[in-house]
């Protein structure tokens, strides 16, 4: 399906991806923040879990308070080790009182399967299935992406607010799972899918979008997408070495929810007060900070952290870059410098989010 | 992949990049084939005018949305002049790899002979770039 649209494949855990299409990643990153664009993400993992306590077990692993919300929430929480360091980082989507379904990151599958598995003993009566295999997942971002979903269901999607899901909506005559939800700082959809039902989703949702401008985006937009907006990667932003709090997270991680994994640990650290940050910066001189570049001191002599993720901003036409520095350094404002291929070329510690969107669309 | 078709007077590497000799001098580019692997390029590091290369030194970087990527000197000399150009249009490269998307000029050193005799042809380099893109 993806080599008619002209995409660039390559295999992720069995799941053919494309890393871009024929438009190329910047021609994909704007289309999506001007028109919209379509993204097949059915490499994301799915745990649902349902029985006896699947809140209680959920608020176990989670940082954020699952309950806050109601039925057809959507709830963002890091998950960490007893260290305070991070498994993974995921949503929970709240389908009733008793039912639950977990958006793991692909790369993760495995190792958050057999994490909650381990949790999920303190639980009996508890159930967790893995439907990450027979689970398909499109992304439609961008500001025309509710008139072109709205053009395929009788559902109200309007009634769907942001982070809210509905489930059994019948997009193009297929049953699916959407959610308000994405990683491009835009507006938009993800919609669940069984996988023989995706590719004729996709085409529906094509073909809806064309009058609006809607292309298919790869992988490649997906993450300066999401790094324009600030949005964390998990194995850039995250990690098992870095907590939610250095990672500016500290508004999902809910101390008075009760009693969760890694809570005791991020209490000693907000305490004690962070040793290292994760800030924006932005070259002055030329250049491009990449992943794990080296970040240096303003005179470019003492090495003070690293960057996360780095890149040419398709939208902002700016070389920005995440990076985690020392605390006392970490204000808007601050020179430092990067280690660019031995060289220590000039930045500036900038606000963040790089990206926020001008107007949201009436939720 | 776009038709551009790879000039017959130029000379090639098997890291992809192109030489055209016009006498003692010679102009360096990225043939097609690399800037069409690359993507869009977005920044172009290149070499000081003066500096003195030897043939397969690393003289720049080129550098796309996702990809850092080193470029080779096919041959040894002393690089008299950059482009310009690309420092603010760097999709020059790609727009026209073969032209306005060259990247520096040298004067060609004493071993350029020999250098530009283990570079490949049109024609062989027109099939390694086919077989390469199969992979």
């Amino acid at each position: 399906m993806h080599i008619k649209y002209g995409g660039k494949v390559i295999d992720f855990g069995g799941w053919a991806l494309p890393v871009q299409y024929g438009a190329g990643i910047i021609q994909e990153h704007r289309t999506t923040r001007e028109k919209a664009g379509l993204f097949d993400v059915s490499h994301m993992g799915e745990f649902r879990v349902t029985g006896q306590d699947p809140l209680g077990f959920i608020q176990r692993f989670t940082v954020n308070d699952i309950a806050k919300g109601g039925i057809g929430r959507c709830i963002y929480s890091p998950m960490c080790y007893p260290t305070g360091g991070v498994v993974d980082d995921l949503i929970v989507y709240r389908l009733g009182e008793k039912e639950y379904l977990i958006v793991v990151n692909a790369a993760n599958i495995d190792k958050d399967w057999a994490w909650m598995s381990e949790v999920l003993k303190g639980f009996p009566g508890t159930n967790m299935v893995n439907e990450s295999a027979t689970t398909a997942e499109l992304a439609l971002q961008g500001p025309k992406a509710v008139a072109i979903l709205q053009s395929l269901t009788k559902t109200d999607l309007l009634d769907i607010k942001y982070y809210h899901c509905l489930d059994n909506v019948t997009v193009a005559g297929r049953k699916t799972l959407v959610s308000r939800t994405g990683y491009t700082g835009e507006d938009g959809f993800e919609v669940f899918s069984a996988p023989a039902d995706a590719e004729a989703i996709w085409e529906a949702i094509m073909a809806a979008g064309k009058p609006h401008g809607l292309i298919p985006v790869g992988l490649g937009a997906r993450d300066t997408l999401r790094f324009e907006a600030c949005m964390p990667l998990y194995g850039q932003e995250l990690d098992a070495e870095r907590t939610p709090l250095e990672a500016g997270l500290g508004r999902f991680v809910s101390f008075d929810k009760g009693d969760f994994i890694g809570r005791a640990a991020l209490l000693g650290q907000n305490e004690k007060g962070l040793q290292r940050k994760l800030v924006g910066i932005e070259m002055v001189g030329r250049g491009i900070p990449r992943h794990n570049y080296r970040v240096l001191d303003a005179e470019g002599a003492k090495d003070i952290g690293y960057v996360s993720t780095g890149s040419y901003c398709p939208s902002l036409e700016r070389n920005l870059g995440l990076a985690y520095v020392p605390t006392a350094v970490a204000e808007e404002g601050r020179k430092v410098c990067v280690s660019i291929r031995d060289k220590a070329v000039e930045a500036v510690i900038v606000k963040v989010p790089f990206y926020k969107r001008q107007r949201p669309t009436k939720a | 992949m776009s038709a551009v078709s790879f000039p017959k007077d130029f000379r090639y590497t098997n890291t992809h990049e192109w030489i055209k000799v016009t006498g003692k001098t010679a102009r360096v580019g990225l043939t097609n084939y690399a800037q069409d692997q690359l993507g869009e390029v977005v920044f172009v590091e290149l070499p000081e005018v003066g500096r003195t290369v030897k043939a397969g030194d690393i003289f720049g970087v080129v550098e796309s949305v996702k990809a850092v990527s080193d470029s080779y000197s096919p041959a040894g000399g002393k690089v008299t002049k950059v482009n310009d150009k690309l420092s603010d249009s760097p999709e020059l490269i790609n727009q026209d790899p073969h032209g306005e998307g060259w990247l520096f000029e040298m004067e060609l050193g004493d071993q350029a002979e020999a250098d530009l005799a283990n570079l490949m042809d049109q024609p062989a380099y027109e099939r390694f770039q086919a077989e390469a893109g199969e992979h």
